[in-house]
């Protein structure tokens, strides 16, 4: 018989993508992680918070190989890119997406062609970049930007160009570092329906960081209605199964679990966090 | 501002001489692996190369004629006048042409991407291109090398040939040398010895430009005074390591060829 009871209410049957085991990192006398251990399953979207300095945006590099831990060991896809070396490393990476922060878009490209970054590397067909470029875009709604630069474009237009590149080749894990970070509420929101959309759509697992709590609860609290075509609330439950959170304080995971765990919790500091 | 203790400076500079012989030696295993971004190469060789051909051609022409002049005077008092296109084309050949070359494309090239890739640095540009699974050192670096080596190969060919030609200009003109006089003597004494040193030096020197620019734009910390930085450091370490590297190489090429 299969588990179904875990820690962060995911079921362990499924497979996980993602998994960290007592990861450490320092910088300098400072050390930011401090034994981080979790699991993302195949499927689940884990919304991360944490104060500014926890540790979060690192926590990503951590997991795409960018950075390297201390001590402790990453699982990504099977295969722990802790110890793999960095020619290997770009292989594993196409499998994933990332986001960044402030868009990382290549500013000397196109936006075609930075969503098409990915597949030109893989020396895809021209008709199939295409078709897929435009795929991409028109899911985030900037098919029409075609060949516009970055420098053309809001804040918000870029961080959803971001997440066109991001998805482009439909990878198996997602990494959003503060998708919405620095923009308005309007746009912020049209971010995180647009991840929901993502999450909903094509189930692809996804690791979020933000301090923006109202993110993460919108993203438990609400799934994508394909023919509205628009996010509305979950029904039932009321919280998204596939959606989980975790907290870090000062290096360390204090909290994995679901939305409704989250909202059980007795703890001072994590009461005091998401009043 | 704290102050550093010394074994922490000595540390970051053997760091850095330990990360930039990294990047130097993936920047040439890179020649041999695949994927090889040529539009890329084509892309960089027009900047470095056919950007850089006015400030190259201006910088020969004016040394030429600068060097005629100046030697002028001192060949006339042992009665050697004639001897003006030699000493032209043997400086400008050997030492001139490639060194002074060399160091405008310092600074223009070496400058141009350490502030290109350092901007792409603090705007995470380059954590993206590893992020989507490209080396960045096989898409931004071993272009850069390649286009850098082979179009200073070339440009300081056409600098020693405008240096000839400045020298031409000045010693017709002003020192009233005959054209047949000038020129029989400017290739007279040319030896293979003397052209092969003016020949093999921009390989080095393209290489130190293009690895050296890299190197800061790679290590580029800080925001845009990071940057500013960076652009700085780049040309004042590819000029003062031509330099250096320039004193050995003639030593070497010396000490084979024997002049």
């Amino acid at each position: 018989m299969p588990e179904i009871a875990t820690s962060n209410g995911f079921p362990t049957a499924a497979e996980a993508v993602l998994e960290f085991k007592e990861v450490e990192l320092g910088f300098g006398q400072h050390l930011v992680l401090r034994g981080v251990s979790f699991r993302l399953h195949r499927g689940e979207t884990k919304i991360l918070f944490g104060v500014a300095g926890s540790g979060k945006s690192v926590l990503l590099k951590l997991a795409l190989g960018l950075l390297k831990p201390d001590a402790g060991t990453i699982i990504v896809l099977g295969k722990e890119v802790s110890s793999m070396p960095e020619q290997e490393l770009f292989e594993l990476r196409r499998k994933i997406g990332m986001v960044f922060q402030e868009s990382a878009l290549f500013d000397s490209l196109t936006v075609e062609e930075n969503v098409a970054f990915r597949l030109i590397e893989e020396h895809a067909p021209a008709n199939e970049i295409r078709e897929r470029v435009t795929e991409a875009l028109r899911f985030v709604e900037l098919e029409h930007t075609l060949q516009k630069f970055p420098s053309e474009l809001s804040g918000g237009m870029r961080r959803r160009v971001a997440i066109a590149r991001a998805i482009v080749n439909k990878p198996e894990i997602i990494l959003y570092d503060s998708p919405t970070g620095g923009l308005d509420p309007i746009t912020s929101t049209t971010i995180v329906e647009l991840l929901i959309k993502q999450r909903d759509v094509y189930q692809t697992s996804a690791l979020m960081v933000t301090h923006r709590l109202q993110d993460g609860f919108t993203m438990a609290t609400h799934c994508y209605d394909q023919q509205k075509g628009q996010m509305v609330p979950t029904k039932g439950s009321g919280t998204n199964t596939n959606t989980t959170f975790l907290i870090l304080r000062d290096g360390r995971v204090i909290f994995d679990g679901t939305g409704q765990d989250l909202a059980a919790n007795t703890d001072e500091y994590i009461r005091e966090y998401i009043s | 501002m704290p102050i550093t203790a010394p074994d922490e400076i000595i540390k970051d500079k053997v760091l850095a001489i330990q990360e930039y012989s990294l990047l130097a030696g993936e920047a040439i295993a890179n020649l041999f692996r695949r994927p090889r971004y040529v539009s890329d190469m084509l892309m960089q060789a027009d900047f470095i190369g056919v950007g850089s051909l006015p400030i190259v051609m201006l910088t020969g022409l004016s040394i030429g004629a600068v060097l005629a002049l100046q030697t002028s005077s001192t060949l006339q008092q042992f009665g050697s006048i004639s001897l003006t296109g030699q000493l032209v084309s043997f400086s400008m050949i050997k030492e001139i042409g490639p060194v002074l070359t060399s160091l405008m494309l310092a600074g223009r090239a070496a400058t141009g991407m350490a502030s290109e890739l350092g901007s792409m640095k603090v705007t995470e540009q380059i954590d993206a291109m590893r992020a989507l699974g490209t080396d960045p050192v096989k898409k931004l670096v071993t272009p850069r090398v390649i286009s850098t080596v082979i179009m200073l190969f070339f440009l300081s060919i056409l600098s020693d040939l405008m240096g000839l030609f400045g020298g031409f200009i000045v010693a017709v003109t002003l020192l009233g040398l005959s054209t047949r006089q000038y020129w029989t003597s400017t290739y007279q004494q040319l030896q293979f010895a003397d052209v092969f040193q003016g020949l093999c030096k921009p390989f080095f020197f393209g290489f130190i430009i293009a690895t050296v620019g890299c190197y800061y734009g790679f290590s580029t910390k800080g925001g845009t005074q990071g940057v500013g930085r960076a652009t700085t450091q780049a040309m004042v370490a590819s000029s003062v390591l031509i330099l250096i590297v320039d004193f050995f190489i003639t030593r070497l090429l010396i000490g084979v060829f024997g002049r």
